[in-house]
């Protein structure tokens, strides 16, 4: 019974070892993250009040504001979202319930695949040749939406394939045992179940798009935008775009202006990502399985 | 023997290009139990899937044959099999109430699916409960997640949903095997009861559930059926010899 109360030394050494390892790949990137916060807004600090928020760009900048690129980043949100996910979902639930497996389905999912990894600036080309030259939306608000909406959707159909995945088949069986059309049992049990699921992939791709710059200054956001979106056929800019001319200036109050901006965008995007913890959350004490 | 409710007339079924059902003739009588045993494998799952027509929505499997009900071939190109499936529940192996709808919901969910309401509701509701033994258990909270229950219950849910479409059929696949021994002792006292009013097929691993329960028991064996006769016989007398060596635990 000795062996009992032997320790291996070197099996508990490298059990904490690796602990440690794994700790501290958890603990850097969070203290980078929070250095780069941290430094953004003590560099933004001053520039950080109401009249920033509600502000119009200037040549001083101490005087320039943020307001038309926070709009048109709101307006290009929700626009983007209206087009990417109701095609995006329906994609998904086609590909995933009544797509006949095959070599047809393979290759639209390889390709799918293949999109999310598409440099955003070549989107920004197809955008700008598609939608701003052929269908001569010129740099309009809806082309930029709709060049981000294309963005999206291999995220939006890729992420609602994963939740729908993690519906077990057994509940789409007892729909249709009880007599369910095939797509009133994927309205009223698949889709209720996997809802957290596929909110929660489509508000972080969502945040993703927000910080979205290179499609949109290739498409030819303006840089310099002193009124607010009117229409969908306005100019208009957003908040990188705001960021990036900011950046590009010479004067040091530029700067300050660009680290007021980098915060506001970062709070943005945070609260984008809480909300879908939040949402989930709520959900998914509804939904336990 | 009773007038039999379904008539199965050489009935094959297939998994892609591997058979698993191969010429199926069985009576099914009329308000009368009917044990489908045999070991894993041997289709019986299968063979209750076809007479609802569940077995052709598994990708790449199909049926052919005749299966009448009350005289009319279910697999007639004419017959809706969604529509079917109304007439001929289905209890299955593992309990799967609706996760996101509470107890009340999951019993009127057959009729949510259908896009109708029946007039009156609750009426509905407690009959459903009352019928699969679950009434007096769950009466003072309805508004539950169906999920919230014991498994033994939720199979009885999952039961009593199957009731509230009124199915002239109910099949059940393994409706047991995944609950203890109190659960099951419920569920099978459940079946004797729901005798009187339902025909009822039921596929079991457990030999000695078919004897508390059916009154006829049939014996597959590799996609066939070997014999099938009065529950008594099969596990008294079987005429054949591959029944006996199953029955008696010899293989299997």
């Amino acid at each position: 019974m000795s062996r009992l109360y032997t320790v291996d030394a070197q099996a508990v050494a490298a059990e904490r070892a690796f602990r440690a390892i794994a700790i501290l790949a958890l603990v850097l990137p969070l203290c980078l993250l929070a250095l780069l916060f941290g430094g953004t807004l003590i560099d933004g600090f001053s520039r950080l009040s109401f009249d920033f928020l509600s502000g119009f760009p200037s040549r001083r900048p101490e005087e320039a504001g943020i307001l038309p690129a926070l709009a048109g980043t709101m307006a290009l949100m929700l626009l983007t979202a209206a087009m990417a996910i109701p095609v995006g979902v329906g994609a998904a639930i086609y590909l995933e319930e009544y797509a006949p497996p095959g070599k047809i389905t393979t290759l639209i999912e390889v390709n799918i695949r293949n999109l999310a990894g598409v440099p955003s600036i070549i989107y920004g080309l197809l955008g700008l040749e598609v939608f701003v030259r052929s269908l001569q939306m010129d740099r309009s608000l809806i082309a930029g939406a709709c060049t981000l909406a294309l963005l999206l959707l291999p995220m939006v159909v890729m992420a609602s394939r994963e939740a729908l995945r993690t519906v077990p088949r057994m509940y789409r069986e007892a729909a249709w045992a009880l007599g369910a059309e095939k797509w009133t049992g994927i309205r009223r049990v698949v889709l209720p179940m996997c809802l957290p699921g596929i909110l929660t992939g489509v508000i972080l791709s969502l945040a993703r798009a927000i910080g979205e710059t290179a499609p949109l200054i290739t498409l030819g956001a303006l840089t310099y935008v002193s009124f607010l979106p009117t229409s969908l056929k306005s100019a208009f800019t957003a908040l990188p775009i705001q960021i990036f001319n900011w950046t590009s200036r010479p004067q040091a109050g530029f700067h300050v202006a660009a680290a007021a901006g980098i915060v506001v965008l970062l709070t943005m995007m945070l609260l984008l990502n809480a909300t879908a913890i939040v949402l989930r959350m709520r959900l998914q004490k509804k939904v336990t399985w | 023997m009773v007038e039999p409710r379904m008539k199965v007339q050489g009935l094959k079924a297939w998994f892609g290009s591997s058979i698993a059902l191969r010429d199926i003739d069985l009576d099914i009588a009329d308000k009368q139990v009917t044990a489908i045993i045999g070991p894993s494998g041997c289709g019986k799952s299968t063979f209750v899937r076809c007479l609802n027509r569940m077995h052709e929505v598994t990708p790449n499997a199909r049926a052919e044959g005749k299966v009448l009900l009350d005289g009319k071939d279910i697999y007639d190109p004419a017959v809706n099999p969604v529509a079917l499936r109304r007439y001929v529940g289905m209890v299955f192996q593992k309990p799967n109430p609706f996760p996101t709808m509470s107890i009340r919901e999951n019993v009127l969910a057959g009729l949510t699916l259908l896009g109708t309401r029946a007039k009156d509701e609750s009426g509905l509701v407690e009959r459903s409960l009352r019928q699969a033994a679950l009434w007096e258990e769950v009466r003072g909270g309805l508004d539950r997640p169906g999920v919230s229950l014991s498994g033994g219950q939720q199979q009885r849910l999952c039961i009593a949903r199957a009731l509230a479409m009124e199915p002239e059929v109910l099949l059940m696949d393994e409706p047991c095997s995944a609950l203890d021994p109190i659960a099951t002792a419920k569920v099978e006292e459940l079946i004797l009861e729901l005798r009187r009013r339902y025909t009822i097929v039921i596929v079991t691993h457990n030999m000695q559930q078919a004897q508390r329960v059916a009154d006829t028991t049939a014996f597959f064996y590799m996609g066939s059926l070997v014999e099938h006769a009065a529950t008594t016989k099969i596990f008294g007398n079987p005429t054949e010899r591959r029944t006996a060596d199953y029955v008696s635990g010899r293989f299997g």
